[in-house]
């Protein structure tokens, strides 16, 4: 018996990406999209749209967040893993040197962002409970609290009670990445570990959404399964399903794309930046009022030209290596592309005439 | 020189409050307050941050005008509470603008809520202004609250929509013993100044000044819009007839005869 967004899921199973240009323009001039209109604008013959897309993804993002980007950087705890995800660069086959942050290295890793000014950090594990239980990871959030205004997650899926635990120990937003929505693909790359149950992380926001966080961010890893549009339409229709269900609750998206990585995994597709930003201005047409995010993956030349397309949250100072920020790390999780420092991407802001916010929201 | 808003124990020469948020640069704040006349300025105190003094957008505020910190980010009146409260701590003085939202979706306030923030805050010496949708009921507890205004929205915020619920703010206008401030949903000054042909004390807005082309512009011809809708409610514009109203009557002859 299906539930949460797995019947959802169903329903669209066999939605079809081959619209005409009269079903483009069409949802081009809604105000509000359905489902079949986002699929619409993902499609192929909305490609020669692209412009007209942008213009009025342009005036959305401006009208309901302003010239304003959010800074965050991502805080890796541990990369120690019990999945054999096979592009990943923390899998259990990837024989790299392995670290965990005690937490006194947590702390000066924390007081190592704040420095930089940032005041929204997210948390990263690889799935290993028993090293990054539960217990660890509020520790974490206690330590970190006085450092930062918000909080958030990126660690293996849970249940609502696990997410309800680490949301009263101060965890405000949690990242899930279905990673591919195409459940045969799904089990192809992810051959073993606890990771490898779909449903269970399927599930994941909905549970996170229940327990009381205040922001569920979603995405798909671009390039993973043949068929970017699908998961393009998924990612998106995920989040507009909690958004109908938990309109207390911040539902937001991220596009990651497939980066090099230590194996030697290639992507089933090239996602083009082309086919990225067709993703991104269908996303904000069918969500206007939702964060979009955009990770250092990306290069520093792209991000800047996907400003003003409905980027609402961008990552800065970046590194995937445990521990480094404070200089100690080593391998990270894939290569990013933009390497710009908090300062630089400041400045960078400013001069595209964009606010870097540093804070937007106070702890309570 | 319009007669000036009394509000909070201050006497306001300009009914245009200005938001603050959306901007490429806080820098532009000062410009936007002096082009707009503006004397109340809100600002959401989740993005206030106190730790650092270069990145507050508070530095940016003249001192000259009236800080009003909102509580946007809240999701219930315990979270408005805590919020004001920090405000208070933080400097930035007793008055407040209730802002409960927890529809994400819509953005459009939670009435319950916001009166049971209202009433706590009023009752701890705050100048309690609450953002509402335009529901006479909910107007009432206000008062009853001991709100200082009633801010009922024109449009969802952000919108640029106008005066959707032009109607139901009229309504207050006439019942509720308190200024009524329009706040959200102005995209444009003729919007502004139709707000206050109606009666209403003064208007809040923020995306039509922020997402417009030239938004120092925008904010004086928003300052002239409101100044222009008071003198003419204040003037009493004349009533609308079902017919015209002709210079030489059909029954003229009746009076010529007697």
């Amino acid at each position: 018996m299906l539930t949460g967004f797995a019947q959802e899921y169903r329903r669209y199973q066999s939605i079809s990406f081959q619209a005409t240009k009269e079903q483009v323009e069409q949802a081009l001039h809604k105000s509000q999209l359905t489902p079949d209109d986002f699929a619409a604008l993902l499609s192929p013959a909305a490609e020669a749209y692209l412009e007209a897309l942008a213009q009025k993804a342009h005036q959305l993002t401006v009208q309901h967040f302003g010239r304003t980007i959010l800074l965050y950087t991502p805080l890796y705890l541990s990369d120690y893993c019990s999945n054999r995800c096979l592009y990943c660069g923390f899998s259990s086959q990837q024989l790299i040197p392995r670290h965990h942050l005690q937490l006194d290295q947590v702390e000066a890793e924390g007081k190592a962002i704040a420095a930089s000014g940032l005041r929204h950090i997210l948390l990263l594990t690889g799935d290993a409970p028993k090293l990054a239980s539960l217990d660890y990871l509020a520790d974490c959030l206690r330590i970190l609290r006085p450092h930062f205004a918000s909080l958030a997650l990126e660690i293996y899926a849970l249940d609502t009670e696990g997410y309800r635990r680490l949301a009263l120990a101060g965890a405000d937003q949690m990242t899930m990445y279905q990673e591919t929505y195409n459940p045969v693909r799904y089990a192809e790359v992810h051959p073993s570990g606890p990771k490898r149950d779909y449903h269970f992380r399927l599930a994941a926001p909905e549970a996170a959404c229940q327990a009381g966080m205040r922001g569920v961010n979603l995405g798909a890893l671009l390039g993973l399964s043949a068929d970017w549009r699908s998961d393009a339409f998924f990612t998106a229709l995920h989040a507009h399903y909690l958004v109908q269900r938990y309109p207390e609750v911040d539902i937001s998206l991220s596009f990651p794309r497939l980066r090099p990585h230590g194996g030697t995994f290639q992507a089933a597709v090239d996602v083009s930046d082309r086919n990225l930003v067709q993703f991104i201005l269908a996303s904000r047409l069918f969500l206007p009022r939702s964060g979009l995010t955009l990770s250092t993956r990306e290069s520093a030349n792209l991000r800047n030209h996907l400003l003003p397309l409905g980027i609402t949250k961008m990552s800065a100072g970046v590194s995937t290596a445990v521990g480094g920020h404070t200089g100690e790390g080593e391998s990270g999780q894939f290569e990013i592309a933009d390497r710009r420092s908090v300062a630089e991407m400041c400045s960078s802001l400013r001069e595209h005439g964009y606010q870097p916010v540093m804070k937007d929201w106070e702890p309570l | 020189m319009m007669e000036p808003l009394l509000l909070g124990g201050r006497e306001l020469t300009s009914r245009l409050f200005i938001g603050s948020g959306k901007y490429a640069d806080d820098a532009l704040i000062p410009d936007i307050v002096a082009r707009s006349g503006s004397q109340v300025i809100t600002v959401a105190l989740r993005r206030v941050d106190l730790s650092n003094p270069d990145r507050n957008i508070l530095a940016h505020i003249p001192a000259d005008v009236q800080l009003l910190p909102n509580t946007s980010g809240a999701r219930n009146a315990e979270e408005a509470v805590r919020l004001a409260r920090l405000a208070k701590a933080a400097g930035c003085g007793d008055w407040i603008k209730i802002e409960v939202i927890s529809d994400q979706k819509y953005l459009l306030p939670d009435g319950f809520e916001t009166v049971k923030a209202t009433e706590i805050l009023a009752a701890e010496g705050f100048v309690v202004l609450p953002y509402v949708s335009p529901d006479l009921m909910v107007a009432k507890a206000l008062v009853k609250a001991g709100a200082a205004a009633v801010m009922p929205l024109g449009a969802p915020i952000g919108s640029n929509r106008g005066l959707q619920t032009k109607e139901l703010i009229r309504i207050l206008i006439e019942e509720i013993p308190l200024p009524i401030i329009v706040d959200a949903g102005i995209g444009k000054p003729s919007q502004a100044c139709e707000a206050m042909e109606m009666g209403a004390a003064a208007c809040l807005l923020n995306t039509a000044i922020a997402s417009a082309s030239d938004p120092l512009l925008m904010a004086e011809a928003f300052a002239h819009s409101v100044i222009s809708g008071r003198q003419a409610y204040l003037a009493g514009a004349g009533s609308i007839r079902q017919y015209a109203s002709a210079s030489s009557p059909l029954t003229g002859f009746l009076e010529a005869s007697c």
